[in-house]
C-alpha cells in the first residue's frame, strides 16, 4: 500500500521508507569515513614519529621470563608464545574463579537464609564486609598481609611431602612412567560405565518410581576401575619430591602465592555478590512451593534441590552472568600483585619492550571482548534451557 | 584499571593528533603554555622524588629545571607527571609530556623504534643485585635457584633473564607492576633478591627499615646510560634539552658554579666563557633562546657537579660515589662537546 502511495501521492524523498534508507546509508557512510580518517591519521602519525607498526613483533624472541607457565616457555620463545602463556593464565584464573565463586556464593546465600542464628549472622558479616571493600585492596591484603606472613622457605610448614611457605605451596610432582596410558584407559572405562549407570537409573525411576543413588555409585565405579588399572600395571608413577635448596624449595610442583592471592580475592569477592543473588532468587520462589513439597513428605534437602532451586535459577541466572563477566575482567587486577596474566605480560612487559601500544592494547581488548562474549553466550544458552517450558 | 584508562586515552590521543602539531614546534608549544611538562618517576630518592610539601627534587628533576631555566629564565616553570615504567613511553609519544626524565636507559630499540630520541646521558649506571646480608651471598654468581623481584617494563627484566641464562642458573622471576611494590615484596621475604640499576638499589635501600641489613653485590651486569628523552623528529627541542645538560657539564669543567657565576660573568676576560655566559655574541639565538640561557641554567640550577652532590652524592642518604660519573678530566666519562 505504501508503495502505491509513494508512486501516486508523494515524491521519492518524502516517502518514509526511502527516507529511512537514505539516512541509514548516510550514517553508515559517516561511520566508515570517520573510521577511515582515524585509521589513516593514526598510520600517518605513527610513521612520522618513527614508531614501528604491525604484528611482526609477535615472531621476535621475547627475552623475558614468566613466573607461571602451563605450557613450555623459556626466554628464547617469541612474544606470540608469551601472549599465549598469558592468555592461558587469564583463562585458568577466570574459570577457576568462576567455579569457586559460584560454590562460595551458593553456600553463603543458603547460609544467610539459614534458621540457625549464628550461621545466618556469620554469612551476613561475610557478605557485607567483602562486598564493600575494593577488590584491589583485598588482593593486596591477601598478598602482602596474609601470604607474606607465612614462614620463609627454611621454616616451611611441612606435612609429609607437602610444604607451605611464603614462596608458595609445594607438592610432589607425579612423573608418569610407561604403562600409565592403561590407567587413563581404565579411568575412561569407569566414566563410560557411570554414564550408562546414570541413564539406566533415570529410566528405572521414571518407570517404577524406585530411586537409585546413581551419582554416588558412579563415583565409586570410576575410582574402582582407575585403581584396578593402577594395581594391574604396578603403579607406574614416581614422585619428584620437593626439598630445601640454598635459597628455595627445589623440585616438586609449586603453586605461587600470586596465583593463590588472586584466586582467593576474586572468588571470595565475587562470591559475596553471588550469595546475594542466590538469596534473592530463593526468596522469589513462593513459600507455598516449600509447604507443598513438605506436605508431600519430601525432606528439607530434597525440597531445596528439586523444588526451590530449579525455580530460583530462572531469577538467578541473568544477574549471575554479569557477575561472571565481572570476575573475568577483574582478573586483570592480578597484574598489580605480579600474577602474570594478560595485562601484566602483554600490556605491561611486551608493550614496554616493543613500544607498540596500539597493537598490544588491541590484542588485549580483543581477548577480553571475546572472553566476555563467550561467557555470555554460554549463560544465555543455559538461561534458555532453564526457562519455564510450558507443556 | 585507572592506569589502563589513562593509557587508552593516550593512545586515542596519538590517533587523533593532527599530524603537524605532534612533531615539530615543542619550543613554541612550551612557550605559549608557559611551563614544561616533565615526566618523572613515582619516587626514586635522589633521581626524582617528591616531599610532603609537593616539591620535587633529584637529578632527573634538575634536568627538566635546567631546560626551564634556559627557555624561561625561571627554573620553577616545570610541572611534573609521575609515571610508572610501563607508562612512560606512551606518555611521551602522545604528547602528554615534553621531556621524559625518568632514569630511563638509552638503548638501541628504544631510540630506533619507539618514536623517541635520547638527548644526552646524565648518569652512567649499571644493573646490580641486592640481597639480605644474612644469606651470606658474596657474588651474583652464587644466585642459582634464587627468587628475584623486579619492576615491570624495564631493561632490568631482560638483563636479568640474559644474566641467568648466560650463567645457566635457574631462578624464579617475580615481576611487579610498580617499583615500590617490588621492593615491598622483596622486603616481605617473597624474594631473595631485588634487582634494578645500582643507583636505584642504593636509593631504595635508603628507604628500607634497616638499610645495613642489605648488601648490594659487586657485579654490574649491564650498561645503563640514563638520560632525558624527547619525541622523535623535533630537532630544535632535542638540541635544547641536549645542550642544557652539556652546559652544566662544561660549567663544572670551567669551574663555574651557581655561587660564582655572576662574578665570573662580570670579570671574565676569557672569550670562551664570555660566549657561554652570553656577554659576547648570542649563542642562544641559534636554539631560539635568549643570550643568557646558559647563565640562567648555571645560576638557577647549578653545574653538573653541584646537581650530583646535592641529590645523590656521598653526603646524601643515597650516598653514591662520583665514580664513573666524574668529569673526564677527573678520571670519569662525563664529557661534553664545547660551546662554540
Amino acid at each position: 500500500m505504501s508503495k502505491n502511495n509513494s508512486t501516486t501521492n508523494t515524491s521519492f524523498l518524502n516517502d518514509a521508507g526511502n527516507r529511512a534508507l537514505i539516512f541509514q546509508a548516510l550514517l553508515l557512510g559517516l561511520v566508515v569515513f570517520v573510521g577511515y580518517y582515524l585509521f589513516s591519521n593514526l598510520q600517518a602519525n605513527l610513521d612520522k614519529q618513527g614508531i614501528s607498526t604491525g604484528f611482526t613483533f609477535l615472531n621476535q624472541p621475547a627475552g623475558f621470563p614468566i613466573l607461571l607457565h602451563l605450557i613450555e616457555y623459556t626466554e628464547a620463545n617469541s612474544y606470540g608464545r608469551a601472549f599465549l602463556v598469558a592468555l592461558i593464565n587469564t583463562f585458568v584464573i577466570s574459570l577457576l574463579g568462576i567455579v569457586l565463586a559460584t560454590i562460595i556464593g551458593v553456600l553463603m546465600g543458603l547460609a544467610r537464609l539459614s534458621n540457625n542464628w549464628l550461621i545466618a549472622r556469620l554469612a551476613t558479616v561475610y557478605i557485607e564486609t567483602l562486598r564493600n571493600i575494593p577488590l584491589l585492596l583485598q588482593m593486596f591484603f591477601w598478598y602482602f598481609a596474609v601470604l607474606a606472613a607465612l614462614p620463609g622457605p627454611r621454616n616451611s610448614f611441612i606435612l609429609g611431602d607437602f610444604m607451605l611457605n611464603k614462596r608458595g605451596i609445594y607438592s610432589p610432582e607425579p612423573l608418569f612412567q610407561d604403562g600409565f596410558g592403561f590407567v587413563i584407559f581404565g579411568f575412561f572405562v569407569g566414566v563410560a560405565a557411570s554414564i550408562a549407570l546414570i541413564i539406566w537409573a533415570k529410566k528405572r525411576q521414571s518407570q517404577t518410581g524406585d530411586w537409585f543413588p546413581a551419582y554416588w555409585a558412579s563415583l565409586g565405579v570410576i575410582i574402582a576401575t582407575t585403581f584396578l588399572a593402577l594395581v594391574f600395571t604396578g603403579f607406574p608413577v614416581e614422585f619428584n619430591v620437593p626439598e630445601l635448596g640454598r635459597f628455595n624449595i627445589r623440585g616438586g610442583m609449586v603453586l605461587p602465592p600470586e596465583f593463590v592471592a588472586v584466586l582467593v580475592a576474586l572468588s571470595t569477592y565475587t562470591g559475596a555478590f553471588i550469595a546475594e543473588i542466590v538469596r534473592a532468587g530463593i526468596l522469589s520462589v513462593n513459600w507455598g512451593q516449600t509447604e507443598a513439597s513438605r506436605s508431600l513428605g519430601l525432606p528439607d534437602g530434597l525440597t531445596q534441590r528439586l523444588i526451590v532451586l530449579p525455580q530460583a535459577l530462572r531469577v538467578i541466572i541473568p544477574p549471575l552472568t554479569s557477575q561472571f563477566l565481572n570476575l573475568a575482567k577483574n582478573s586483570s587486577l592480578g597484574a598489580a600483585i605480579a600474577y602474570p596474566e594478560l595485562v601484566a605480560v602483554v600490556m605491561g612487559t611486551t608493550l614496554n619492550q616493543t613500544g607498540q601500544a596500539i597493537e598490544t592494547i588491541g590484542l588485549c581488548m580483543l581477548v577480553y571482548g571475546s572472553l566476555s562474549l563467550s561467557i555470555s553466550f554460554f549463560m544465555n544458552w543455559y538461561n534458555k534451557k532453564m526457562s519455564l517450558t510450558e507443556r | 584499571m585507572k592506569k589502563n584508562v589513562s593509557k587508552l586515552i593516550s593512545t586515542a590521543a596519538v590517533a587523533m593528533t593532527v599530524s603537524a602539531g605532534a612533531v615539530a614546534g615543542t619550543l613554541d608549544d612550551v612557550k605559549s603554555k608557559g611551563f614544561i611538562q616533565c615526566g618523572v618517576s613515582q619516587g626514586v630518592p635522589g633521581f626524582s622524588n617528591v616531599d610532603d610539601k609537593g616539591n620535587w627534587t633529584g637529578i632527573d628533576v634538575d634536568a627538566c629545571r635546567a631546560v626551564a631555566a634556559a627557555v624561561f629564565g625561571d627554573a620553577q616553570k616545570v610541572k611534573f607527571t609521575p609515571l610508572s615504567a610501563k607508562e612512560r613511553f606512551t606518555a611521551l609519544q602522545s604528547g602528554e609530556i615534553d621531556i621524559l626524565s625518568r632514569n630511563t636507559t638509552w638503548t638501541y630499540t628504544r631510540d630506533s623504534s619507539l618514536g623517541i630520541d635520547f638527548t644526552a646521558v646524565n648518569f652512567y649506571d649499571g644493573q646490580g643485585f641486592m640481597v639480605r646480608k644474612d644469606l651470606g651471598v658474596n657474588s651474583a654468581l652464587e644466585l642459582g635457584g634464587a627468587t628475584v623481584c623486579t619492576e615491570q617494563g624495564t631493561t632490568t627484566e631482560l638483563n636479568m633473564a640474559d644474566f641467568f641464562r648466560k650463567h645457566q642458573m635457574e631462578y624464579v622471576p617475580v615481576v611487579v607492576q610498580k617499583a615500590d611494590e617490588a621492593v615491598a615484596a622483596y622486603d616481605s621475604g617473597r624474594c631473595d633478591v631485588f634487582t634494578t640499576d645500582k643507583s636505584g638499589l642504593a636509593a631504595h635501600r635508603s628507604k628500607l627499615g634497616t638499610p645495613s641489613d642489605h648488601v648490594i653485590l659487586p657485579e654490574t651486569i649491564s650498561k645503563e646510560p640514563l638520560g632525558p628523552a624527547v619525541r622523535h623528529g623535533d630537532n630544535q627541542w632535542k638540541d635544547i634539552v641536549t645542550w642544557s645538560l652539556f652546559v652544566q657539564v662544561n660549567a663544572e669543567e670551567l669551574g663555574i658554579s651557581s655561587s660564582n657565576v655572576a662574578k665570573v660573568k662580570k670579570d671574565s676576560k676569557d672569550p670562551g666563557i664570555n660566549r657561554l655566559l652570553g656577554s659576547e655574541g648570542n649563542m642562544g639565538e641559534q636554539l631560539g633562546l635568549s643570550a643568557d640561557w646558559a647563565y640562567n641554567i648555571i645560576s638557577l640550577v647549578g653545574n653538573y657537579g653541584e646537581v650530583f652532590e646535592t641529590n645523590i652524592g656521598p653526603k646524601t642518604p643515597v650516598g653514591l660515589p662520583r665514580g664513573v660519573n666524574n668529569l673526564w678530566t677527573e678520571g670519569g666519562v662525563m664529557y661534553a662537546p664545547p660551546v662554540r
